[in-house]
């Protein structure tokens, strides 16, 4: 059981461990998209950074005893970047890595989009976008009946695109009248979405002023420094009187150069993506590739 | 004969009192509060309607107002019952569960979340608000969900027995609630339990023909005025309260069926989805039984009184009469 305190300052061979970790988790979701043939690749490579360091660095969590009443609550709003959510909490111990290849398939435990029920230590089902965010929103508010100082926080990842959904803004108009400290919401602003680029399908911009409107506490963040997100989480616990968001600005489909930033893998796993950069036989083994050794810079063999 | 569920004023043919099936409601969830810390309510904007303020003015802490948002409603709810608490979330049921029908599914039923789900103002006895307002089709899209129990009480004191029967019970309930006044039909004393069918009007052996009423909700006193006509035309009839609506009561339903000639249903609902149509599911595949189903006809409601609108759709005592006599010819 982790009682280390909320957020703690992170040396430069912490933050080389977590970048890592992140890459392990990359691959891992590049071999499970690959044998299942279907789901999601741009987001959840693109959000390995904040998931690693989420399960790896901040929350208050215990693997081997996932209902732990005590912990802090990681509700995913958009249920269709699961590989990564799947991935990260593999590596961190909730259940064998080599389950993760069982992702779509007949029985398993990691249902194409998460059902809480199937696999100890998932906190919320999604998919249907929008719906996160509330959950998220009546955890804190049941969780502060029972402690107004409670320290114990409700981590809500939500897309970019997910913020289209008239639901998320019912839930943010609930959490800033409720002026929830214990919510910290983290978007993945990728700037796509299944259509294109959210400019072109519904532009949200600008979105730091919508959520400040709604009584947020926002920060802007790079999503792939895993320093800056410390500090953007260590900042938000320390709000109080009003929820946090912090907007994570991330690449879709980053650690692999020839997906990155292309809104045709937002929705096909390796092998079934777009021909122009990397044919499609190859795209599972280029991928696996570059993360290995990310694009040269490091030897990550061992973690392969 | 009217069976001892029955009120004796009833009984003696006496001036029926009328409540609204809401204030039943509104009293059992401020009981239900006061028996378990753990119970919460949440409401969209209609907490006196809803009669949800009793309890919000009594624990203000325990009550969440979520402003007009149903679908939040349904999710927070969720949020709220996966940290161990007992949540009520209570509106119209044209908006709750008309309009979360997927936020119930996903985040309540899919995870057979501990909600309560109370709908409000459900039938076209909702009255001159018009059809926008009256739902109608409530139970058929909460029956068809797995997990949910989906349950109509008859009157004000069935009412705040469902309520704190939802309260005891783990896992996702359904249970619709009326606006206007409707008659008192049992007692305080008559037992209450989640999936049990209760014989409310027994019929005459010695008459040949024998129609059975299964009913649903607060068109009960309805069905035994029918009876009680029936019988003085010479059909037998019996009438079988079906409180809940799923799980259906099959064996309760198997035995009053074998026991008459045909069968008539009756609810304010669509026969489509609703009590008529779990009825006949149920029975074609195991005693195919001729059935005559009162209800809305596949039509929207309308403005206009109460009682207007229940005979204007066919489900007043005339009516129930007519296809008790059609359908055993």
């Amino acid at each position: 059981m982790y009682t280390k305190p909320n957020m703690q300052y992170l040396n430069s061979e912490q933050i080389s461990g977590l970048e890592t970790q992140a890459n392990a988790i990359r691959q891992s979701i590049i071999e499970m998209l690959t044998e299942a043939g279907s789901g999601h690749t741009a987001g959840p490579l693109g959000m390995a950074d904040v998931f690693t360091l989420l399960y790896f660095a901040l929350l208050k969590h215990d693997p081997t005893n996932p209902d732990w009443v005590e912990r802090d609550r990681l509700i995913l709003s958009n249920g269709h970047i699961c590989p990564v959510l799947y991935a990260t909490m593999a590596h961190a111990g909730y259940f064998p890595v080599e389950e993760l290849l069982t992702l779509r398939k007949f029985g398993t435990r990691l249902q194409g989009h998460p059902h809480r029920q199937a696999l100890p230590g998932l906190e919320n089902t999604s998919g249907p976008l929008g719906s996160g965010l509330s959950q998220a929103v009546g955890m804190a508010i049941a969780d502060r009946m029972d402690n107004p100082y409670t320290s114990k926080f409700m981590y809500c990842l939500t897309g970019d695109g997910e913020l289209q959904e008239g639901q998320i803004w019912e839930a943010a108009m609930l959490a800033g009248k409720e002026k929830l400290h214990n919510l910290i919401v983290i978007v993945d602003r990728n700037g796509f979405q299944i259509d294109g680029y959210t400019q072109d399908v519904m532009p949200m911009e600008p979105l730091a002023e919508k959520w400040e409107s709604f009584g947020f506490d926002v920060q802007e963040v790079d999503g792939h420094s895993m320093r800056a997100l410390n500090d953007a989480i260590g900042k938000a616990q320390a709000v109080y009187s009003q929820p946090s968001v912090i907007i994570a600005h991330t690449i879709g489909g980053k650690g692999v150069d020839v997906f990155e930033r292309d809104f045709r893998w937002h929705g096909n796993p390796p092998g079934k993506g777009p021909e122009d950069r990397v044919p499609k036989s190859d795209q599972a083994k280029v991928a696996l590739q570059k993360l290995r050794t990310l694009a040269g810079t490091i030897d990550n063999n061992n973690h392969a | 004969m009217f069976t001892n569920h029955v009120s004796e004023v009833i009984k003696n043919g006496g001036e029926v009192e009328q409540v609204a099936t809401r204030n039943g409601f509104g009293e059992g969830l401020l009981e239900a509060g006061k028996r378990d810390a753990n119970v919460v309510a949440l409401c969209c904007d209609l907490t006196e309607s809803t009669k949800t303020h009793l309890f919000a003015n009594e624990f203000p802490e325990r009550f969440v107002q979520v402003g007009v948002a149903e679908q939040n409603l349904a999710s927070v709810a969720s949020g709220i019952a996966s940290m161990g608490k007992v949540p009520f979330m209570t509106s119209y049921a044209m908006f709750s569960p008309g309009r979360n029908w997927e936020q119930i599914r996903t985040t309540i039923a899919y995870n057979n979340a501990n909600v309560k789900i109370v709908g409000s103002h459900a039938g076209v006895s909702v009255g001159p608000d018009g059809a926008t307002h009256q739902a109608i089709e409530d139970i058929a899209i909460m029956r068809a969900v797995p997990n949910m129990i989906v349950v109509a009480p008859a009157d004000v004191h069935e009412a705040h027995k469902v309520t704190l029967a939802a309260a005891q019970h783990d896992g996702p309930i359904y249970f619709r609630l009326g606006r206007s006044s409707t008659p008192v039909v049992t007692t305080e004393e008559t037992p209450f339990e989640i999936g049990k069918a209760q014989l409310m009007f027994t019929c005459d052996e010695s008459l040949k023909k024998k129609v059975g009423i299964v009913v649903t909700g607060s068109l009960l006193y309805n069905a035994l005025m029918a009876a009680q006509e029936l019988q003085t035309q010479g059909i037998g009839a019996s009438v079988l309260h079906m409180a809940t609506i799923k799980p259906l009561d099959t064996e309760a339903l198997s035995e009053f069926a074998a026991q008459h000639d045909a069968l008539v249903t009756v609810e304010e609902h669509q026969v489509i989805g609703g009590l008529g149509g779990a009825v006949a599911e149920f029975l074609s595949e195991t005693n195919p039984t001729k059935i005559a189903r009162i209800g809305i006809h596949d039509q929207f409601g309308q403005s206009g009184e109460p009682d207007e609108l229940i005979a204007h759709y066919g489900m007043d005592v005339p009516s129930i009469v007519a296809a008790g006599q059609r359908v055993v010819e």
